[in-house]
């Protein structure tokens, strides 16, 4: 105990007395690790971003999805009507509690400035949670809006801005056409991705048809979604796909598949990029703890007499490494926590987190991963570094040593 | 009581010809504790060397080293450092204070290598030693503000911090003038005695050796002692 304490006090002294010396060096091993720390850090928000990005197009792992049954003999699309039922039953049977029905529709929206088509979806209410979707304003459907007089409809940026961005809180409407022509209140709007310049919205699929009853031909067919647990998904593809064919008949072409993004391929399809990061942030550390044993081993060989001072006054060998050590490995450890300190202020600016995760719903805390990974790193610089100085140090005699 | 006993000691070392230069030759050498020992000899005579074998730096080729009458050479390496840390002390010519440190810190040195009260008192103890040496004005001072005299009674007071039974003082007064040099060694003969330590003096100026109760000669690799005989006392 008085051991480590004493070469920790040895190890202060020495990083006080040659201060300017110990901080130039340590300047390398700063910046490498706060480089290293960013690096893995934007790389796990950006990982994030990217996580939500496919999340938000296909789902949240593991989806299953039940494409609109097909009668390859007739050419013809199973009416939802039909499958409907038989997914609630699945639903029921398995518990599954996130299923939902998306419909592409074809529509037309009024604008100021005319009439504009738009992408319009027809879902239910789990759809945006399986798909992270995140609101700029308003909120999302919950299941009271299923029995709304007017139906309600969640719009992206770009037509809430032709509207003129009227406040939610007045309940503005919007006017739709399919076939007919009708009026939905705006509940809530969704950014607009960078070059989305069409107006686009969603809205529940019972609401669609209750507007629209008769204009099925304007809509595309449905499809369904299961969000269910990864360790049940193959067993799940499997039964939902013989029960849906067993409920319909014969002649049906019916398909589920996992369509996350972790069902693309046998590898994750994330790890290229990791690798990229950790490759240049290895790279980084690695010319900062170059430098740094470059520095201390010419530090070593110029305080020869000093260790031989302190041979001569009662340290062991063992004592003697052990302060060479702890001189690199404190020094590393203060300059490895500023490091990581810079790189968490540095990645969660404001300003950088627009630019490596814009819209992220769930921007993720700086990673405490990322915040380890620098801090052992730096640990582990100073303790490599401090090595090949500290064998020298222990071999130093001491009567030579106390004459050069 | 016997503190060091040489026995017989030779150091020898090979050259890089390959032949071999005998530096000590059968020294024999007998220290009590409390006792004042100089030993004096021209450059080149071994001094240093046998410094060195008697601080437990270094290992004799051939004969006994006893401390405490414990064989040195039985001794493992950390053991004879932790032996050396706690009851030898060096006072070297050139001070060989740590740059950069203060007076207290140089002292302190040490004690960090000590255990219990005395690494845990370190300041304290450090503190009162200097001003046991007349520099408690001069704590907060690094080597380079410090004279000659001032630096070598900063080593003084750094080898008497842990309270060896032995003090090995090469050249004392090799790097400071006349007066500075006599100061600093009845300093150094009075700290010793007042704490019951062995000092022994390597020097080549007789004025030191003659400070000692027993004065030794080395010369090439051959230690004479000084001390009359009876006979010649009679005389």
């Amino acid at each position: 105990m008085n051991g480590f304490l004493g070469a920790l006090i040895e190890a202060w002294a020495e990083f006080r007395v040659n201060k300017a010396r110990v901080v130039l060096s340590l300047v390398g091993v700063g910046v490498a690790v706060l480089a290293m720390t960013a690096v893995v850090g934007v790389g796990q928000i950006a990982t994030q971003a990217q996580i939500e990005q496919l999340e938000a197009s296909s789902g949240r792992p593991a989806t299953l999805y039940l494409s609109t049954p097909y009668n390859s003999v007739t050419g013809q699309s199973a009416d939802a009507a039909t499958v409907e039922p038989v997914v609630a039953a699945l639903a029921e049977r398995y518990g599954i509690q996130y299923v939902a029905a998306s419909t592409w529709l074809n529509a037309e929206v009024q604008t100021p400035n005319g009439v504009e088509g738009g992408d319009g979806r027809g879902v239910d209410v789990p759809y945006g949670e399986m798909h992270r979707i995140a609101l700029a304003e308003g909120h999302w459907f919950t299941a009271q809006d299923a029995d709304r007089l007017l139906p309600a409809v969640i719009i992206n940026d770009y037509l809430w801005q032709q509207l003129g961005a009227p406040s939610l809180t007045t309940h503005p409407t919007l006017t739709l056409r399919a076939g007919g022509t009708a009026q939905a209140v705006i509940i809530g709007v969704q950014p607009s991705t960078p070059y989305e310049n069409y107006p686009r919205f969603f809205i529940l699929n019972s609401a669609w048809q209750t507007i629209q009853p008769a204009s099925a031909a304007m809509n595309g067919a449905s499809n369904w979604e299961f969000w269910v647990p990864a360790g049940i998904a193959d067993e799940l593809t499997a039964r939902i796909k013989s029960e849906v064919s067993a409920a319909i008949g014969d002649g049906w072409q019916v398909s589920v598949n996992r369509n996350d993004y972790l069902a693309w391929g046998s590898s994750d399809p994330l790890g290229p990029l990791r690798l990229v990061l950790l490759g240049v942030a290895g790279l980084v550390l690695l010319l900062g703890a170059l430098g740094l044993v470059n520095i201390s081993l010419v530090t070593v060989r110029q305080r020869i007499r000093e260790i031989g001072i302190r041979r001569a006054f009662g340290a062991t060998a063992s004592r003697v490494f052990l302060a060479v050590m702890l001189e690199s490995v404190v020094a590393t450890v203060v300059a490895g926590a500023i490091g990581v300190v810079l790189a968490i202020l540095l990645v969660r600016n404001d300003f950088v987190m627009q630019y490596i995760a814009p819209g992220v719903t769930d921007p993720p805390p700086f990673p405490a991963e990322a915040a380890l990974v620098g801090f052992l790193a730096a640990t582990a610089v100073g303790a490599l570094a401090g090595l090949l100085p500290a064998l020298i140090a222990v071999r130093v005699k001491v009567i030579d040593a106390i004459r050069y | 009581m016997t503190l060091l006993r040489l026995e017989q000691v030779a150091r020898a070392v090979e050259l890089p010809d390959g032949s071999r230069l005998d530096i000590l030759k059968g020294i024999d050498l007998v220290v009590d504790a409390g006792e004042h020992v100089s030993i004096v000899g021209r450059s080149g005579s071994g001094k240093s060397t046998l410094l060195n074998l008697l601080g437990l730096i270094d290992s004799p080729s051939s004969g006994r080293i006893l401390f405490d009458e414990e064989p040195v050479e039985s001794m493992p390496g950390s053991r004879r450092d932790r032996s050396r840390g706690r009851d030898v002390g060096f006072v070297f010519q050139q001070f060989n204070l740590l740059p950069g440190r203060t007076a207290t810190e140089n002292v302190v040195t040490p004690l960090l290598y000590a255990g219990g009260q005395q690494f845990w008192r370190r300041r304290r103890l450090a503190i009162e030693m200097l001003e046991r040496v007349g520099l408690g004005h001069r704590l907060a001072s690094t080597p380079d503000k410090l004279s000659g005299g001032e630096q070598q009674r900063v080593a003084i007071a750094r080898a008497l911090v842990r309270r060896p039974r032995l003090i090995l003082a090469d050249e004392p007064t090799g790097a400071l003038d006349v007066e500075t040099g006599a100061a600093v060694m009845r300093l150094l003969d009075e700290v010793a005695t007042s704490t019951g330590a062995a000092l022994i003096t390597i020097t080549h100026d007789p004025n030191i050796a003659a400070m000692a109760s027993r004065r030794y000669r080395l010369e090439e690799g051959v230690l004479q002692d000084l001390r009359p005989v009876a006979g010649e006392i009679a005389r």
